[in-house]
């Protein structure tokens, strides 16, 4: 009974989605066919179907992938170490909390992805600029939520470490991170996903590294139904990074 | 015996000092990355003009606010403006149009899904996996459908502004009190009537947060794809400063981007908070 209660409280509108998302496909296909929609604007969903072998097999996509995967990796490291670090640092002395806490806050809401143009003259057309500006862009909710979290922590828990008279270093290592450590983990997987918004997309602009090179080449030469295809694969490469996070995050903080 | 009548007079409080220490160490901050910047300016470890004296960004700063440098015809009159304010009228146009497009879009579908639950199952997951994607992907498609014009910075800017409004209506939707909802019903309200006196007060908070997130990345992918390709914007300014290797200039507009983008972001925040 509670089975079939939960397929149909989960199964039938997943199985309505999906088929809707089918009929929504088909019309379009159906639609280009009647000469509807211009087939030099929006390719046959099945020629983007098709021209998928062709972009893997052609365009090298499982280096590009890796080089994506790689600035990523990179970037979402020196976030950690960086980020987390600095949060701590602004939680351990409360002057320079004080002094500097906005400011971070601000950083966080400008554009810094538009210094592209700066990194590109500093570090030249290379995967370091790519990294850099994804660091950069990524770092303030690192930072403010590593800060959160170790704010965050209960006073009965820092008691209890006083109370077995811990030593500050060993408050810090056995009472205080492993408690910020479930919201330190949020701030790292904003981090991280912004870091992949900015690094996909700083390679389109810049013509170079991996997927988003791959998007704007095929663009440059024409190919439509390769273009939507590299999208889709884009597209496909963050939802598995940001459902693969979430797993991790939901792992981490048992009750979310 | 309780005394009546009788003020005792408080010891005079000490004044705060004028400079606390956190403004000291703001200053300080302030100082030490002025003179860092100056002596790597002066140095020139990283390539010339690369990174240029504070004067230099500062005199370019007021060409850029100042200087007369384009010449405008409105009503038969000739005169002359600083390009960078019609750039910054352009991005702001383009900006506002998105987040209008993306806003409202965003604002029915968030609603739609907030009060159906079986159609958030079956297409709020979509939603949800999109949300983080890199938008500035789907440029090449926009320029396609809607062109090199203002129109596909526009159309980037409204799919980047979509999706965390949806997300958070459709959150806030579902925050409601039920409470709120049945003594609408019981007033016999109709749709209209829920939706403006019931649904959207009740959430006002993750609405504008929405928006404020909207706002940010709708400024962002605009901007983006008038560096990638287009004649006027503020990012044509940044990418066209690049191109020219007039990196004071860059330098200039630059900064009063994060500082509009700043203020404009804490002042939606701000309206939230009322």
């Amino acid at each position: 009974m509670s089975a079939r209660g939960a397929i149909q409280r989960e199964g039938i509108p997943f199985v309505f989605g999906i088929l809707c998302l089918l009929a929504v496909i088909t019309v379009i296909e159906m639609l280009i066919r009647w000469g509807m929609i211009n087939p030099f604007i929006v390719p046959k969903p099945t020629d983007i179907v098709m021209s998928f072998e062709r972009i893997i097999l052609e365009e090298n996509i499982l280096p590009r992938f890796m080089m994506t995967f790689g600035e990523a990796l990179m970037a979402s490291l020196m976030l950690s170490v960086v980020g987390i670090s600095l949060g701590v640092l602004l939680h351990r002395n409360t002057t320079v909390r004080l002094a500097t806490q906005n400011w971070v806050a601000a950083i966080a809401s400008a554009p810094l992805v538009l210094m592209y143009p700066l990194f590109l003259v500093i570090f030249g057309r290379s995967a370091w600029t790519i990294i850099m500006i994804a660091f950069v862009s990524a770092l303030p909710p690192v930072i403010l939520k590593t800060l959160e979290g170790l704010a965050g922590t209960r006073a009965v828990l820092i008691n209890v470490g006083r109370s077995f008279k811990l030593t500050p270093s060993q408050l810090y290592w056995k009472i205080l991170f492993p408690a910020a450590l479930p919201n330190i983990f949020v701030g790292v997987r904003l981090g991280m996903i912004f870091a992949l918004i900015n690094i996909v997309g700083v390679e389109f602009l810049i013509n170079f590294g991996g997927l988003g090179q791959l998007v704007n080449e095929l663009a440059e030469r024409y190919d439509l139904p390769g273009t939507y295809a590299a999208i889709c694969f884009v597209i496909l490469v963050s939802v598995v990074f940001f459902i693969g996070t979430e797993r991790i995050e939901r792992w981490l903080r048992p009750g979310t | 015996m309780a005394q009546t009548g009788h003020l005792t007079q408080s010891p005079p409080r000490a004044a705060a000092p004028w400079v606390t220490p956190v403004t000291r160490l703001r200053i300080i901050i302030l100082l030490t990355v002025l003179i860092a910047w100056e002596a790597v300016a002066a140095s020139g470890i990283l390539l010339r003009d690369v990174v240029p004296s504070t004067l230099t960004i500062g005199r370019s700063l007021m060409e850029v606010l100042f200087r007369p440098d384009l010449k405008v015809s409105l009503a038969g009159a000739a005169f002359s403006m600083p390009a960078f304010y019609w750039h910054l009228y352009v991005t702001i146009l383009e900006v506002a149009i998105a987040l209008l497009i993306g806003g409202t879009s965003g604002l029915a579908v968030g609603l739609a899904l907030g009060a159906n639950p079986f159609l958030a199952k079956a297409f709020e997951r979509y939603l949800y996996y999109l949300g983080p994607t890199p938008k500035i992907v789907f440029f090449p498609v926009m320029i396609m459908w809607f062109g090199v014009g203002p129109e596909s910075k526009i159309a980037m800017g409204t799919v980047s502004a979509f999706f965390p409004v949806v997300l958070s209506a459709a959150a806030g939707m579902r925050q409601i009190e039920g409470v709120l909802i049945r003594v609408g019903r019981s007033f016999r309200l109709n749709t209209w009537q829920m939706v403006t006196k019931i649904y959207l007060p009740a959430m006002r908070e993750p609405i504008v947060n929405g928006i404020r997130l909207g706002m940010g990345v709708a400024m962002i992918g605009t901007l983006l794809a008038e560096t990638k390709l287009s004649n006027k914007g503020v990012g044509f300014m940044i990418i066209d400063a690049y191109n020219t290797f007039d990196m004071p200039r860059m330098y200039a507009v630059l900064l009063m981007l994060f500082v509009i983008a700043i203020g404009a972001n804490s002042l939606v925040g701000r309206a939230s908070r009322r």
